[in-house]
Formats: C-alpha cells, structure tokens, sequence
C-alpha cells in the first residue's frame, strides 16, 4: 500500500510533494515519489537535476514514512505513474495541477487529466497554497 | 584600393532592405541549428537549397553565409551551457567553457565567445578580402594538369588529415566518388543500371539532403530517449574588466591559428581550435586554473573557429574547392544558379562575391547584437521535443528532394542515401569525405579528361606543371607521413562502441 506522488522540480510537483508526504503519514503508507521523463529532448525543466535530485533524498530521509524515489526515462509520463501506482498497490496519487489555456492543453496535452481519468484510486489534484514546502 | 571599391559597392548592395532581410533570417537561423546538437549548418542549406530556385543568388548567398557564421555561434552555447558541443567545432570549447559554467561564470563565458567570435570573424573577413582576390588571380593562370592536382590533393586532404580513421575516411570517399560517376554525362551509360531516371546522374541536391538530414533523422529517432542532461541556467552575459585582460590575447592568437587552417585545402576547425587550446594554456599565467573554468580557453578556442569559417571561404571562393561540408552545399548554391565556381568567379561574378564578402561584416555584427541578449532564449530552444524538430526536418528534406525534379523516384534514391547515411553514422563513417567527393569527383574527372584530350593522350602532361608537381610531392609527403607514423606506433585496437559523432 502506498502514496504515490508525481514530482516535478518546481512549486506544483513541491505541492505535490508535501501533501503527499502528509497523506502517507496519516495513513501509514510507503511514499513512492515519481519524476519521470520521456527523454525526447535536450533539457526537459520537469525532469529533476542531481543537484535537485540528493536534496529531494535528503528530505524524503527526514520523513518519519517509508519512502521510495523513482527518477527514470520512459516512453509515457502518465503511464509512468500508474504503473508505479500499480505496482505499489496505490491508495492514493498526489498530483499538481498547472494552468493550462484550452489551446496549451490541446497542443500539449494534459498529464493530471490522464492521471485523474484512469486511475484506479482516488487522485488528490492541488495547487500552490503555501503548504510546507519539504525542500526548502 | 581597388578591393576597397568592389567591398564598398559590396555593402551597398548587401545593406538593401530585402538583402539585410535575408542576412537576419541567416544569422537567426544559424545560430537556431548551432544551438541544436545534432542539426547543423550543412543540413540547414541542404534543406534550404531550394530556395535557390525562386530567390536570387545574391539573397541566397547572403542568407547562407549567415547560417554559417551564425552555426558558429550557436555551437558554443550548447557547449558552455550543457557540455555537449552543438558542432564538431566547439569541441574545444566545452572542456573550459562547461567548468566555468558549472563554477557560475556561464555569463563571462558566453560572452567571451561571443565577442571572440566577432573579433576573429572580422578579422579573418578581412584576412579573406585581402588574400581571396589576389589567390583567384594567380590559380586562374594554372591549366588543367594543375588543377587536377589541386583537386585530388583536396580529396585526400579532407579525408586523410582530418577525421580519427583513414580507412573510414576512405571508404567514405570511395562511396561519394561512386556516387559522383552515376550517369551518362560522358556519353556511356555508367552505374544506371538500365534505368533512364539514372541516366542524368543523381543530383547532389538529393545526396546532401539524404546523407545530412534522412540519414541524421533516421539516427536519432533510433537513439531516440536519452537521459535529459543537466542544464547550467544563465542570465545576461556580461564581462568585467580583468575577463577583458585574460581574452582579448586569446581572441587575436585564436585567429591566428583558425584563420590559415580554414584556408588550406585540410581545412575545419578541429585541429586550429585543439592548438588554440594548447596554446592558451601553455601561455596563460593561470594556467593552474585550466581544467577548472579557464576564460582564456575558452576565449582561443571560440576566436580560432569562427576565424576558420572565415579562412574556408578562401578555397571556396578562389579556387572552387570546398573543404568543410557547409562550404561543399555553399558550392552546390552558387553552382545551381548556373555560376560556374572557380578562380574565375571573382571576375565573371563580382557584384555576387563582393556582396557577399560584405554581408559576411553585416552578419557577423548582427550575430555579436543578437547572441549577447538573447543568450537566455537560444537555451529555451534546446527544450523542443525532438520527434518535432525531426519530423519538421523529414519533412523539408522530401519536399526539397522532390522539387529538384518533381520525380517520385527521387524520393525513393533519397531514402535509400539516406539509410547509408545512417549506417555511416553508425559505424562512425565521416560525412565530409563522401559529399566531396560526389561534388569534386565529376570536376576531377573533367580536369583529367580536358588534360588528356589537349595533350592528345599523353599521360605525362599531368606532371608538365610546376605548381602539379608541387602538389603531387606534398601528397607523397603526407603519405609518407601517415604511413610512417602508422608503421612506428601500433595504435591500441579501438573500442567496439567507436561511433564518431557526426555533426551534419
């Protein structure tokens, strides 16, 4: 049974980040915490530097839950997720939502709605509010 | 002074509205694909070599001496910024420029390489106005023997000098020189294999847009998900005074070595740009910082290749002899509006090469204005998906391929050169050798036949002129050389996974 977070480096996969590392405390689940990439470009911004990478270990460690990083090249990001979700027997799948304008989403997609749509647990969907931020 | 004329009614023609037009959309273009690993200034004009067909020569040519400068340019950001060199000429670079970036210098370094790039691409323009005339005039004298010679010494340079592996170079250039003998243009039918689509030869418009863009394409959608590499963010470039001190020597001695290795017929910019960075540190007074983030490293080195671009325009423009693979489609541009290329083209052409020579100043001063602000934005490029950009490129590459001819069957010869460009890249065969020699082959065998025909068939009219027999003995020479130093010392066996990586 697990939590599984999808992480990006920035505000929303911090959200992300810190409600999930709530959820799996009071639940008393493991935290699978996922930053994948499709690796089709250069620099892909969502995917996590090392520098990033050791602090996101570091706070992961702090926590009093179990906890697991997954940090890897694949061909479908949101397929990524679920299939960590399923692996890990997900409860739960954290996820930021970005804004999108309908001509963004059309043209580049949308991972959250995908995530929402074919889970087979409950998706918490949050936004920037000034939670604790695990990182900083 | 007379030089001084013809440049001035060069600028007057290069400053038009629609030619300025045209040397902004190069120089933004070129730095686009210097950026981009991968995509380069030779692919970029073999895509665009179409456009020779409704622009006219002078546009044309500005605009692709601005993608040329421009791929200069752009090569060092990808260096600095991410340690993957965008071109094979910034190689170099990379080794100070990404150490001083990682140390929070990524401004100072851009900005050396860029204000190191105008200086030496000034200066080398210059270099190339003085001498590129006064070389034409004396080649122009040299019969056919000569220019034989001068051609078959170019063939072997850029395939024996350059490059980590002469047997691939070779093999390459075998290849290109087939292809080059495809046709019947000298009355008997050769390697057409009955086919009357073959009998005109297959055009090299087709073969450079095969061999740079399919074959790259093909490449890179096999190695299609790599790890995303670690970007160094940056903000304005900027220099303080004591980066001022450490790199104005480097600018004029990279110049100094760029500029005379592009002029030869072994030109690039690997060697004079590696001997840059020699130098440098061999000379810097912090040369314990080397290894660790020196400017002076970067300043060379950057100077060194844009000072190369400059110095490849002077076998391209004065003798017809191309010595990179962008001054090989430069070649093809001129020779497709119906210019013969040549010692003759200073005289035959010289609104076309004087304008030219003119936007080269006009380009490489655009190139300082829109590298130094924008150096945050050309980053932003790198993060485009690349089945977009390739799929964009195949695109082009066909649409290009088929409106040489309008022949479906174009196409099919363009997927067949382009899976051998494929597996040229993947057993780290180079480009360079083949797409010269199906373009110098043809000129080759002209040479020889011309040669023979006024000498009635005597074979030794190919050794009757001074400059031939100099040439020929250069070539003994480095053959000598070569074999020399491979019978001394047994090189260790190569690794399996040798692939060079081939920047089109």
């Amino acid at each position: 049974m697990s939590v599984v977070v999808m992480y990006s480096p920035d505000e929303f996969g911090r959200v992300a980040l810190s409600y999930g590392a709530t959820e799996a405390a009071r639940r008393s689940e493991r935290l699978v915490v996922v930053n994948p990439t499709k690796g089709d470009s250069f620099v892909d911004q969502k995917f996590a530097r090392e520098d990033e990478m050791s602090t996101l270990q570091a706070a992961l460690d702090r926590l009093e839950v179990e906890s697991e990083l997954r940090h890897e090249v694949v061909p479908d990001i949101a397929g990524a997720v679920l299939a960590a979700a399923g692996d890990t027997g997900a409860t739960l799948i954290v996820v930021g939502i970005r804004p999108r304008t309908p001509v963004g989403k059309l043209l580049l997609g949308s991972v959250a709605q995908r995530l929402i749509l074919d889970a087979e647990c409950p998706v918490l969907a949050v936004k920037p509010d000034g939670s604790e931020d695990l990182l900083a | 002074m007379d030089s001084l004329d013809l440049l001035l009614g060069g600028f007057q023609q290069a400053l038009t509205i629609e030619n300025l037009f045209y040397a902004i959309l190069g120089v933004f273009l070129g730095t686009a694909v210097g950026v981009l690993p991968g995509i380069g200034p030779a692919m970029t004009l073999a895509l665009l070599l179409p456009i020779t067909y409704s622009v006219g020569p002078d546009s044309a040519l500005i605009m692709f001496a601005g993608i040329y400068y421009g791929g200069m340019y752009g090569g060092s950001t990808t260096s600095i910024l991410l340690n993957t060199p965008g071109e094979s000429s910034s190689v170099v670079t990379a080794i100070e420029g990404n150490k001083m970036a990682k140390k929070g210098r990524a401004a100072q370094a851009l900005a050396t390489a860029a204000i190191g790039s105008f200086v030496a691409g000034t200066i080398g323009t210059l270099l190339l106005v003085l001498f590129a005339p006064s070389v034409a005039g004396q080649v122009v004298k040299l019969g056919n023997p000569s220019n034989f010679a001068l051609i078959l010494l170019a063939l072997f340079a850029v395939t024996a000098v350059l490059g980590t592996s002469r047997l691939r170079g070779f093999i390459a250039l075998f290849l290109g020189l087939t292809i080059g003998l495809v046709g019947g243009q000298t009355g008997q039918a050769r390697l057409t294999f009955g086919n009357p689509l073959l009998a005109d030869g297959i055009d090299i418009v087709v073969v450079a847009v095969a061999i740079f863009a399919i074959g790259e394409a093909l490449w890179v959608a096999a190695h299609l998900r790599r790890r995303p590499l670690d970007i160094i963010p940056v903000g304005q470039p900027w220099m303080s005074r004591e980066d001022w001190g450490r790199s104005w020597k480097p600018w004029l001695r990279g110049t100094a070595f760029g500029f005379p290795f592009g002029a030869l017929p072994a030109g690039g910019a690997e060697i004079p740009t590696f001997l840059s960075y020699v130098t440098e540190r061999k000379l810097s007074k912090h040369s314990d910082e080397f290894g660790k983030g020196a400017i002076e490293g970067v300043a060379g080195p950057e100077a060194a290749n844009n000072a190369s671009a400059a110095g490849t325009l002077v076998p391209l423009l004065a003798i017809g002899l191309p010595t990179t693979a962008t001054a090989a489609i430069m070649l093809l541009a001129i020779q497709s509006y119906g210019i013969e290329t040549g010692p003759q083209l200073f005289d035959t052409e010289p609104d076309l090469v004087w304008a030219l020579l003119a936007s080269l100043f006009i380009g490489n001063t655009l190139l300082l204005l829109l590298n130094l602000p924008l150096a945050p934005l050309w980053a932003k490029l790198l993060q485009i998906p690349r089945p977009y950009l390739y799929a964009g490129i195949l695109f082009f590459a066909s649409l290009g391929a088929y409106s040489v001819s309008f022949q479906p069957f174009d196409l099919a010869i363009l997927l067949v050169i382009g899976l051998l460009g494929l597996a040229m890249r993947r057993f780290g065969l180079p480009v360079l050798p083949l797409i010269i020699g199906v373009i110098l082959g043809p000129k080759l065998e002209e040479q020889l036949t011309t040669s023979l025909q006024i000498s009635s068939g005597d074979i030794s009219t190919l050794w009757s002129e001074p400059v031939a027999v100099i040439v020929y003995a250069f070539i003994a020479l480095a053959l000598v050389l070569i074999v020399g130093n491979g019978l001394r010392t047994p090189k260790p066996v190569e690794p399996a996974d040798d692939k060079e990586e081939v920047s089109a």
